[in-house]
């Protein structure tokens, strides 16, 4: 039987590399941010030990990944997507609470978060529908087809109030870009986010207004002026200004008070160090003071005082850039990039549609994450509860980016056996 | 069409890990700055407990204040060659407390290694003073300063309750986010109820430590620093020796008094026998103290004043001869004859009038009021003629605050229990009743329930010729000195006043020449009283006596009812007529009815 080759020759070594660097790049930073005296590696009632676990266990899972046929990927893709959306529909009504976000379902003693493993699903099911014969991203059916799958999740995740998780599905622009959509949206969006930003520094918005209208002039007179473009600028131009009305709005009556308060700590920190700009402060400190070479494993004080809230989940970054300094924190970010880029690399080797968009939705989800994490710890962004991917503490994150990247390898291995259909 | 997409990928992807690494170089390489201020970093917060407000008498006396206590908090993470043995000498525990201690702390819900957790709470003063000198070879552990509660006087312990750290079932129930593990929280009496006006508001120090645990001075300036802010004193109506006084009577006696101020509804004195000293639940001791007393069987926690619910006898004479005068049913002329085949009396009399029929506490003379009463004949079926009576009867009585809870400021009040039709439907599963069914009200035993404090009330709306004020033991909170608003209110009853001067009368009747004469009788007071005699089978009679004085503006009013002391004549008159004496003369002059009241032991 085929199926029963060994393809361990036809994994991608080079990632797989890159994986095992950064989760024990992780788990050694986790253990060095809950670090005490006589704390033990292996301990299981502590996060390291816990960690280690879930490492284990994503092991066993990569394992099971590699034995499945790779055609179940794509078969069960909106099976596996209906079941998420259904977990996630649970969350509300039978779901616990932890640190202000219902988004856990408890199992026995184990709780998960449906919400990790919906960003696997939602790859699958939109990565299948782009795969489908006929579909053109520049057709308007096609195009909205993709932007439910994408907002489904979103919508569910919203209930949760867990507008962090909820931002990270916005991440599949990417791969409707990659595809063929036109990139206005994206533009549009990644205006509306710098003049939402804009409009909080900003205290008479009025200035913005004009702004806005001068750079609609400005691109108008230069480029081609033709009536659709022109039409087309303008009615960009209104969304941005209604996002700029909206942003008071929005601040006051629609964010739950922790999220403003993280807004408001991203513009000014210093207004109050010890309220909400805590996070913001602390994690600037500890990074700042770790210097060109670090204060060296487990030397950390910042991390150590229970000062950097968070420090093994959402802020681990913190312990890397304290023990490790610059020097550590560039080969972090260097470690990411690369993986980042060798699976852009595979995605573009594939040779059906299917795993291409599916390599582009793995790739949008890590540099989401990546970027918004880091760019948090380091002051660039409002503090967003996401999590580093295989550095932050957490079973069902670990997992569901296992699960993300490994099914992409799985695909890869017999990406000479599918028929061509790009 | 696609062509160039992955590159712009890619070159976003390049760049925002050029972003990142060009930002952490300026703050990690090129600042100083955050270098600087990690060493000056560690912002310690600590926690300044405040004073809770302090309790006073009527006159101004303390009765309730705070002594400082110290507790020894640790940082776990900061212990350094730490000497278990020298610990033990120094705070003279056992290896085993020690090691309990340590278990104690870590199962805390706030127990951080790197937050100031609580290890030894509630060192008095001379441990701490001995332990002071030495804390400094042991790295780590810190002290905190709080103050317990204390006593002037072993007395009032139900009323004023006690405070102690708050249950975690509490703190999870706790919404405003006020309170966190080991606060102290006022758990009843006083202490519960006023716990809003007498906790105060805690205050925050941040301090400045750099990364060896070496304190630096306030966090900008204090500039963040809270002070916190002392709870409010709170002024009871009590009179601490009146109070004193009604305990020393009480020892050895279950029951209790209550005294009030009929013009204000102050509570002058509130004693729940048996009691025990309230100092036992304050401080270190806590824990055992309060397992010893709340399983002693003779339950000194149950605050028989607000909670015990007894049926009041003869007392309740009073309340149906207004009743029945307000509805017109009989005059005070009116005579019955005492004829004991339905109901016994005692006493020789055969035939008063309702002066005498009170003063005689005569069963027979009010079984035949409460039969006018119900059976007016305003329908011909004497099943529902009974019910539209009881209506009138159970309107009027519960005018008197019988029934239900008068709303006094304290936790756990009773309301008793004045019959009304639906609850005789209900007792006799909806089978007819008639007056014949029902008489034993007549004489307040039956299904009348009726707690000390409504007998007070009761005493006090006579004493008032018809209204009176809701009890209440606080009458000044903080600096403006009102009590709450609804204590100033007057609530009155449905009977019309020149009754009330009819009920005084013979009130008057029953201790010059009545069931009271020898007990309750002082020489320059005219006291006006009813005794009780509450069956209690198979035990003794539980005796009560409601009494104020003096006749005219009248001081005091007051209820004592003592467990399974016999006639209401005896023990409970003496009480009361003892009580009115030290508050209106400041002292007693009868050794001997004092030498007779503490004599009596009715604890079984």
């Amino acid at each position: 039987m085929r199926r029963e080759e060994d393809i361990s020759g036809k994994l991608d070594w080079y990632s797989i590399g890159l994986y095992l660097a950064l989760i024990t790049m992780g788990w050694i930073n986790i253990y060095a941010a809950v670090y005490f005296d006589g704390l033990s590696l292996f301990d299981l009632s502590y996060n390291p030990g816990k960690q280690l676990m879930f490492i284990v266990v994503s092991g066993i899972l990569i394992l099971g990944i590699i034995i499945i046929d790779m055609r179940f990927y794509e078969a069960f893709a909106y099976l596996i997507y209906g079941v998420a959306l259904f977990l996630l529909l649970m969350v509300p009504l039978i779901g616990k609470e932890v640190g202000g976000n219902k988004n856990w379902l408890g199992i026995g003693m184990f709780g998960i978060q449906p919400s990790e493993f919906a960003k696997v699903a939602t790859a699958l099911a939109i990565a299948k529908f782009i795969g489908t014969v006929g579909f053109r991203m520049d057709n308007m059916r096609s195009q909205l087809s993709v932007f439910a799958l994408m907002c489904a999740p979103i919508a569910l995740i919203f209930l949760q109030k867990d507008f962090g998780t909820a931002m990270v599905f916005a991440s599949f622009l990417v791969v409707f870009y990659r595809e063929g959509m036109s990139p206005f949206l994206i533009i549009v969006g990644f205006c509306s986010a710098i003049i939402f930003i804009l409009t909080l520094l900003v205290s008479n918005q009025i200035y913005l207004h004009i702004g806005v209208a001068v750079v609609l002039v400005t691109v108008i007179f230069f480029g081609k002026r033709k009536l659709k473009r022109i039409v087309l600028l303008t009615a960009g131009a209104v969304m941005l200004s209604l996002v700029i009305e909206s942003v008071d709005y929005v601040i006051n009556n629609v964010l739950p008070q922790h999220h403003q308060n993280r807004l408001k700590a991203l513009i000014n920190p210093d207004s109050d160090p010890l309220g909400f700009g805590w996070n913001v402060t602390q994690s600037k400190i500890a990074i700042g003071s770790g210097g060109f070479f670090g204060k060296g494993f487990l030397e950390g004080t910042q991390t150590k005082f229970d000062f950097v809230p968070e420090q093994s989940t959402d802020f681990i970054f913190c312990t890397i850039g304290e023990e490790w300094g610059w020097v550590g924190s560039l080969m972090v970010i260097g470690l990411f990039v690369a993986l980042l880029l060798r699976i852009i690399f595979i995605a573009e080797r594939q040779k059906n549609r299917f795993a291409r968009a599916y390599g582009y939705g793995v790739a949008s989800i890590f540099f989401f994450h990546f970027a918004v994490n880091i760019a948090m710890t380091v002051g660039l962004f409002p503090v967003i509860g996401i999590p580093l991917p295989f550095f932050s503490y957490g079973g069902s994150s670990l997992l569901a980016f296992t699960i993300l990247l490994f099914v992409l390898l799985k695909l890869d291995a017999h990406r000479s056996q599918v028929l061509q259909r790009i | 069409m696609n062509e160039g997409r992955k590159e712009i990928i890619q070159v976003i992807i390049v760049l925002v890990g050029f972003i990142f690494l060009v930002k952490l170089f300026t703050i990690q390489v090129l600042s100083n700055k955050y270098a600087d201020l990690a060493n000056s970093n560690a912002v310690l917060p600590q926690v300044e407990y405040p004073f809770r407000g302090l309790i006073k008498d009527r006159n101004g006396k303390l009765i309730v204040y705070n002594t400082p206590e110290y507790d020894i908090d640790v940082i776990l993470s900061e212990v350094k060659n730490f000497d278990s043995t020298r610990f033990c000498d120094v705070f003279q525990i056992s290896r085993e407390e020690l090691r309990k201690k340590f278990k104690e702390m870590k199962a805390r819900k706030e127990y951080s290694r790197f937050k100031p957790t609580l290890f030894i709470d509630q060192l008095s003063n001379e441990d701490f003073a001995r332990v002071q000198d030495h804390l400094d070879e042991f790295t780590g552990f810190y002290i905190q300063a709080r103050t317990t509660r204390s006593y002037t006087v072993p007395s009032l312990a139900n009323a004023l309750g006690y405070v102690s750290e708050i249950s975690k079932n509490r703190l999870e129930k706790d919404k405003s986010g006020i309170y966190k593990q080991g606060d102290y929280i006022g758990q009843s009496g006083i202490e519960a109820f006023y716990e809003e006006q007498l906790r105060g508001k805690r205050g925050m120090r941040f301090k400045l430590r750099n990364v060896k645990g070496i304190e630096k001075g306030s966090f900008n300036n204090g500039a963040y620093d809270t002070l916190s802010v002392p709870g409010q004193d709170l002024i009871t109506g009590i009179d601490l020796d009146l109070q004193r006084y009604a305990e020393y009577l009480m020892n050895g006696k279950a029951g209790s008094i209550v005294a009030i101020e009929p013009s204000s509804g102050e509570i002058l004195s509130l004693v729940s026998g048996p009691t025990y000293d309230p100092n036992l639940l304050s401080g270190k001791n806590y824990s055992s103290n309060f397992v010893q007393i709340s399983t002693d069987s003779l339950k000194p926690l149950f605050n028989r004043p607000l909670m015990a619910q007894y049926r009041p006898g003869s007392i309740f004479k009073i309340a149906q001869a207004m009743t029945a005068l307000q509805e017109g049913v009989i005059t005070p002329e009116t005579r019955i004859r005492c004829d004991r085949s339905i109901i016994n009396c005692h006493g020789p009399h055969s035939n008063e009038d309702l002066r005498g029929a009170i003063a005689n506490s005569c069963n027979p003379y009010f079984h035949g009021v409460l039969r006018r009463m119900l059976n007016k004949g305003k329908v011909n079926d004497p099943f529902k003629d009974t019910r539209i009576g009881l209506e009138e009867w159970d309107k009027h009585i519960k005018s008197f605050g019988f029934g239900s809870r008068l709303g006094i400021d304290l936790p756990n009040e009773k309301g008793g229990l004045v019959p009304s039709p639906a609850l005789y439907d209900r007792l006799y599963g909806g089978r007819p009743w008639k007056f014949s069914n029902i008489y034993s009200i007549a004489i307040g035993e039956g299904e009348n329930l009726v707690v000390p404090i409504q007998m007070a009330n009761f005493a006090a709306t006579i004493a008032n010729r018809g209204f009176y004020y809701i009890p209440h033991l606080v009458k000044g909170i903080g600096k403006d000195g009102k009590p709450m608003a609804k204590y100033s209110e007057k609530h009155y009853t449905t009977i019309d006043p020149q009754y009330f001067e009819v009920a005084v009368d013979a009130m008057q009747a029953v201790v010059d020449g009545g069931t009271a004469t020898y007990r309750a009788k002082l020489k320059d007071i005219v006291v006006c009283g009813k005794t009780g005699t509450v069956q209690n089978k198979p035990l003794p009679d539980h005796a009560v006596f409601i009494a104020f004085a003096p006749r005219d503006n009248p001081k005091i009013a007051i209820s004592v009812y003592v467990e399974d002391a016999g006639a209401g004549g005896r023990a409970a008159a003496s009480i009361a007529s003892l009580m009115i004496e030290k508050y209106l003369l400041g002292q007693t002059n009868r050794p001997m009815i004092e030498e007779y009241v503490l004599k009596g032991k009715f604890l079984n």
